[in-house]
């Protein structure tokens, strides 16, 4: 779009702020007599042309259903019970009410993808595997009749042209599956706008998104809003994303309406506790609030990685086509201090995950030195190690996952699950191993009694305190986290970090905490190592690297993170536009 | 896709080769052979047994060298289409099985159709109306068509066939075109018999592929791409179509891929019941009789017929999955 | 702290996993009757000897092609009605106008007792009894509830005598599959690489061969002087051959899917060797998969049986089993005669689909998605 002044302008001409679509009392439920679900209660609120509405809340606080029911594709046994969501497409039209449309019906149809269009979270399961792109973006124009074939076609040529997706007479008859993540949530927004809509619904479409590919998709809605006028229905979880580009802001929990302002008084004077808590969240993970990382280490070195390097091998075989030998860990190089926490990020495929599994040695890497310092003062090559010798290193050196539902056996109980290092390390058994267990859940602020359930007794934040009840089991020194916090809600995000910050200097952690959420790391560590295709581009103090980058990579990262402010609306204004 | 193909096929080549060594292993492996079966049949009538005569009978048909030198005769022959000699019939196998084997496909591949031809929509409407009283229905005459043996239904359908129709539904052709020359009227007479066995051996078939094609569209119907389809704006039936059921068609045509060899397989069982004339009878009589060229050309036939139709498959599905061809 | 449990009943939260397997089982009402089928068959085929009428074997030349009998339960007496259950008796007399045997009425009650005494047996060819389930009252009396076979023979009992051979092919063929099929499933989903790339060329080659051909050839070069024992643990063998593919393809894939998992790299960080990994953290997962597997592989063991012994290549005469018994159904004019020779083909039927529905049941419980 352009500059924040840019849109107030254009939105400052009236004709481009009437209402489009407005929902009252809208409640869509789930299931009948006793099981019955509520998840839209009462929901109220109105899109004009070329404003952006954000539903903003919680896993299970029904903001996608409420999108949903607008299109009336919420699928059984979900139905909508009461309310309007009425529709008018200009100021001449009569107004149509779509929940009372039947959800199969002509009318219901005609609206879809030609009036109000959507855009889904995943890019990859979203988009029909075996039908070409183009197909697929001019089908909506065939379907509502607006276009031949051959009119389609050109349409959707031109429609990747204006999402930016490079070389369109090509890209058009290629298959979803050749396309990078963003490009393939390019090609949804154009096959959203292929009957020019009057609204656009988004949900969620830039989750799945690295960060500097979220602020490029989120420049090219800004844009694209301005340009035809749309009314923008943006669904998101994260408050960052909010600040950047919503003008008014509706919060739900559990179904419910919580909070409806513009989005500066939304920001600056909340009103309802549960926005107090969504915004203290978002703050403190942000940029701006004051970190909570641990003082500065007392400078013994605890880890020492040189040039380690990873290599997938080449695929050569006679009936398949050969792979070249990939790097993915390309000749990294840093030190780890005793009771620092040392952050690592980067986005997806810059191999971070990678050097994790290689440091705790679940991969083998194919060069470098990983010198760790045991308890006892001697130094080890984990690199180099054989099984054998790994095992008492792995009772010093433990990783908390980041799928807290897959990280558990579910066949076993939790106080199995937590004993286990325990026990085959031959450390406890019996009564002191249970007494100990018990002592390990209470650590993580769950009581003792629940160690005979089963993991699937537990939502994914009690799951993820399990796993470091058993990280912790053999009072380890380092601990890699793998993007631990990552599969978890915001407001239990900064619990699980805060449980980690309290019990470091009390059992004398430290951490290698691997994210690529910048505002996570910059709260909990010490020190940012940068990643980027397999390497490290920059390492320093958070602060420093925070504040002032010195590598253009860096630099990009920094500012498509969103910050939690509307006042500072950096993101849509940035410069280059690369997917 | 020309490359799929070529490496597909040159895949093939050791497939073909073992499936010819596992053949004359399997024909080589009862004790004794062709000559002690007739000496035995001999003494067993109360004839005298010339120890002589039986080892020039060995040597003229060959059954006295070692097992390689046999293997590499035969395996020559078949490569230049001579497929040896029948020792029970005392023709050259050829002509013994050149009509048989033809049938043997167009009765297993007729019912794959015909399967497909059920089992398609049968399976798309169960796992649409899912739950309802048809998918119950269908399910359960699934289950029963999995559970009675084929030749059970082939027996029970004669047994109708004689007693309240008082017409036998067994063999291919009318008396009067048992043996005549091929014409349109010969066809015609086939088809009219034909459908007999297709529809006994098709019903296991069919079955389990109701229940594929159910649990594939089951999969498909709850993925995303379904709801971005349904929010174009598309007809349901339009985006059932077009979308979750092509996707599912994929891995159903790759039922190919084991339905054939159970098709062909299993038509060796009904032929034998119903007396057909396809490989079935006649192969189980070579085998007792050890009549090891007759049993081993139609071995080879039947599995080189399976093993082409797992080829096919895998074709099949690349052309229809984009995903495959770029692997 | 840390936030509420889950809700749900206390019992619920504390179960485990193979609890709530047997949870989602039961609601299966179709498995369940499988089940019951299946136990009640199993039964029956173990106690044979006292379930049986009668001897299987007990020929009468004058009771050739005996049809069913009908019980009749409530018997009118002097004295008024008793439950007291019957047949009537039958004997063989010609046709006076076309000459071909048929039964005629005997005008004679054969009556039947719970737990009579009636032909002698030994009880798995060990303790000799005479106790029978059900059986005449006079023990010189036959009776023919499913119908007599060409030589006069109880076909009920030769049902339930042949019960015993098809049902126990069919649990020690696919013991023996298990075996092959975990061991080579097992090392291919373990190790990987190429030992995984040969075991799988090796399946699909054998997977695309036509069975029944496969099976004819390898069971027509058994020996026929060899004891029926013999046969049937070769027959056995034969079938398990070619059944063990489906299991090894099922054991390789849930090792495969439970490598990559966090919770397996977990317990190798804890510091558990190769063995406990196998034994306590990845087969518990891969149970539940395997006996819904197996249980869905017993019958095409079983059916695999009756067609060879159909065709004369499996079980012979006098081993009795339920393809054995059909062999007698062979040619039309019996059938024709005597229909009820083809009920060996409806306990075949009614095993095959209880297990199915038992095996499904335990497939669906087993699979995760079922939450």
């Amino acid at each position: 779009m352009g500059t924040d002044l840019g849109r107030r302008m254009v939105a400052g001409i009236p004709a481009l702020q009437e209402p489009v679509l407005e929902v009252r009392g809208l409640r869509t439920w789930f299931g009948m007599g006793a099981l019955e679900l509520k998840a839209v209660d009462d929901v109220s609120f109105t899109l004009r042309r070329g404003r952006t509405l954000c539903i903003v809340g919680e896993s299970g606080s029904g903001k996608s259903i409420t999108a949903r029911s607008i299109l009336q594709i919420v699928g059984r046994p979900g139905r909508i019970v009461d309310g309007e969501i009425l529709y008018r497409a200009s100021p001449d039209q009569p107004v149509i009410d779509i929940a009372k449309l039947p959800a199969r019906g002509r009318r219901m149809r005609a609206l879809r993808g030609r009036d109000i269009a959507m855009v889904f979270q995943e890019p990859m399961t979203s988009l029909s595997p075996i039908h070409r792109i183009g197909w697929q973006i001019g089908e909506g124009l065939l379907a509502h009749g607006l276009a031949s074939r051959r009119g389609a076609r050109a349409r959707a040529i031109e429609l990747l042209r204006q999402v930016e997706i490079p070389r369109p007479e090509e890209a058009v008859d290629r298959f979803p599956f050749e396309f990078s993540g963003g490009m393939r949530q390019r090609a949804m927004i154009a096959m959203a706008l292929a009957c020019s809509p009057k609204v656009l619904i988004a949900d969620e479409p830039t989750t799945a998104l690295d960060v500097t590919t979220q602020a490029e998709i989120l420049r090219l809605i800004g844009r694209l809003q301005a340009e035809n006028g749309l009314a923008v229905l943006f669904i998101t979880h994260d408050m960052g994303v909010v600040a950047q580009i919503a003008d008014d802001v509706l919060v739900m929990y559990q179904g419910q309406v919580v909070e409806h302002a513009p989005v500066h008084q939304l920001f600056h004077a909340p009103v309802h506790p549960y926005t107090i808590k969504l915004l203290e969240a978002a703050k403190k993970l942000g940029m701006v609030a004051p970190p909570a990382r641990p003082a500065a280490p007392n400078g013994q070195t605890l880890l020492e990685v040189r040039d380690l390097s990873l290599v997938y091998p080449a695929q050569a075989s006679l009936f398949r086509r050969a792979k070249p030998p990939t790097p993915a860990v390309r000749g990294v190089s840093f030190d780890v201090f005793e009771g620092e926490n040392l952050g690592i990020v980067g986005e997806s495929g810059s191999g971070k995950t990678t050097l994790g599994s290689c440091l705790i040695r679940v991969l083998q890497p194919t060069t470098g030195q990983v010198r760790y310092r045991m308890r006892d003062g001697a130094s080890v090559d984990l690199a180099t190690l054989d099984r054998a010798a790994l095992r008492p290193v792995h009772r010093e050196l433990r990783m908390i996952f980041q799928d807290p539902f897959a990280a558990l056996n579910p066949r076993m109980t939790v106080a199995q699950c937590i004993g286990e290092p325990l026990l085959v390390n031959h450390v406890l058994s019996g009564a002191a191993l249970r007494r100990r267990v018990h002592e390990l859940l209470g650590m993580v602020g769950l009581p003792p009694e629940v160690g005979g359930r089963y993991p699937h007794a537990f939502s994914g934040g009690q799951r993820q305190r399990i796993v470091i009840a058993r990280a912790l089991a053999l009072d380890p020194r380092l601990i890699i986290a793998d993007e631990a916090t990552s599969a978890l809600d915001v407001t239990l995000r900064g619990q699980i970090l805060d449980l980690l910050l309290d019990l470091q200097p009390k059992l004398g952690l430290s951490f290698i905490f691997i994210s690529h959420d910048l505002g996570v790391i910059r709260y909990f560590c010490n020190r940012v190592a940068v990643m980027y295709r397999g390497e490290i581009v920059e390492i320093g103090d958070a602060d420093d690297i925070c504040a002032r980058p010195t590598q253009a990579y860096t630099k990009r990262l920094l500012a498509a993170v969103p910050a939690a402010d509307p006042v500072h609306r950096a993101l849509l204004d940035s410069g280059d536009d690369r997917a | 896709m020309a490359r799929f193909i070529t490496r597909r096929l040159l895949g093939m080549i050791p497939f073909i080769f073992l499936v010819s060594i596992t053949v004359f292993l399997l024909i080589k492996l009862t004790p004794g052979d062709f000559v002690s079966n007739y000496a035995a049949s001999l003494a067993a009538s109360g004839e005298t047994v010339d120890d002589a005569m039986l080892a020039s009978m060995r040597a003229r048909y060959g059954l006295d060298q070692p097992l390689l030198i046999q293997y590499w005769d035969w395996i020559s022959g078949v490569a230049r289409g001579d497929f040896g000699y029948s020792f029970e019939w005392q023709q050259p196998v050829v002509s013994l099985i050149g009509e048989r084997i033809g049938l043997t496909l167009v009765l297993s591949l007729s019912t794959l159709f015909f399967t497909w031809a059920i089992a398609l929509p049968i399976g798309v409407y169960s796992a649409v109306r899912r739950y309802s009283i048809g998918d119950y229905i269908f399910t359960f005459l699934g289950f029963v068509g999995l559970a009675v043996p084929g030749f059970l239904i082939g027996l029970v359908l004669m047994f109708v066939g004689v007693s309240v129709f008082h017409t036998d539904v067994g063999g291919l052709f009318s008396p009067t075109y048992t043996n005549a020359p091929w014409s349109i009227a010969r066809v015609g007479d086939l088809l009219k018999h034909l459908w007999v066995p297709m529809i006994i051996l098709g019903v296991s078939g069919a079955a389990s592929l109701i229940r594929i094609m159910r649990a594939n569209l089951l999969d498909q119907l709850n993925q995303p791409y379904v709801d971005t389809a349904r929010a174009k704006g598309l007809s349901e039936l339009t985006l059932l179509v077009r979308y979750p059921i092509r996707v599912a068609l994929n891995p159903f045509v790759s039922t190919l891929g084991f339905i054939l060899p159970q098709l062909v397989s299993g038509s060796v069982i009904i032929s034998i019941v119903l007396n057909l004339p396809t490989a079935g009878p006649l192969l189980l009589q070579a085998l007792l009789g050890q009549d090891q060229y007759l049993a081993g050309a139609f071995l080879l036939l039947l599995c080189a017929m399976t093993v082409i139709g797992t080829l096919l498959s895998d074709i099949l599905l690349a052309l229809l999955d984009p995903r495959i061809r770029f692997q | 702290m840390s936030g509420v449990m889950l809700a749900g009943p206390a019992a619920l939260q504390s179960a485990s996993e193979a609890r709530l397997m047997w949870l989602r089982f039961c609601r299966h009402r179709l498995a369940m009757f499988g089940m019951v089928v299946v136990l009640l068959m199993y039964l029956i085929a173990i106690f044979a000897e006292f379930v049986a009428p009668c001897a299987p074997d007990k020929s009468n030349a004058r009771l050739v092609f005996h049809p069913p009998q009908a019980i009749h339960l409530l018997d009118r007496a002097d004295d008024g009605w008793h439950l007291r259950p019957y047949v009537y008796a039958v004997r063989l007399a010609r046709d006076p106008v076309t000459l071909a045997p048929t039964y005629v009425a005997d005008n004679r009650k054969v009556y039947l007792r719970l737990f009579a005494h009636g032909d002698a047996y030994r009880m798995w060819t060990l303790f000799p009894a005479s106790l029978h389930l059900l059986a005449p009252e006079n023990p010189r009396d036959s009776v023919f509830l499913l119908g007599g076979d060409r030589q006069g023979r109880d076909m009920l009992s030769r049902i339930i005598y042949g019960a015993r051979a098809s049902l126990s092919i069919g649990l020690l063929g696919v013991a023996n599959s298990l075996l092959l099929g975990i061991v080579f499933g097992g090392l291919s989903g373990f190790l990987g690489g190429r030992v995984d790339w040969l075991i799988q060329r090796v399946i699909e080659f054998i997977i695309s061969l036509p069975t029944i051909p496969i099976w004819l050839a390898l069971a027509a070069a058994l020996p026929k002087n060899w004891s029926p024992f013999a046969t049937y643990f070769t027959i056995t063998l034969i079938i398990s051959l070619i059944g063990w593919t489906e299991l090894a393809r099922v054991v390789r894939g849930r090792f495969l899917a439970l490598r990559s998992e966090s919770f397996v790299t977990a317990a190798w960080l804890d510091g558990c060797g190769r063995g406990r990994i196998i034994f306590r953290h990845m087969l518990p997962s891969l149970t539940s998969h395997i006996i819904a597997s197996v249980t869905l592989a017993i019958p095409v063991m079983i059916l695999a049986e009756t067609a060879l012994s159909f065709l004369g290549v499996g079980l012979r005469p006098p081993a009795i089993s339920w393809g054995a018994l059909l062999q007698e159904a062979q040619n039309v004019q019996s059938i024709a005669s005597a229909p009820w020779l083809l009920l060996p083909g409806a306990a075949v039927a009614i095993t095959v689909m209880a297990l199915n529905f038992l095996g499904d049941g335990l497939r669906d419980a087993a699979d995760p998605h079922g939450q």
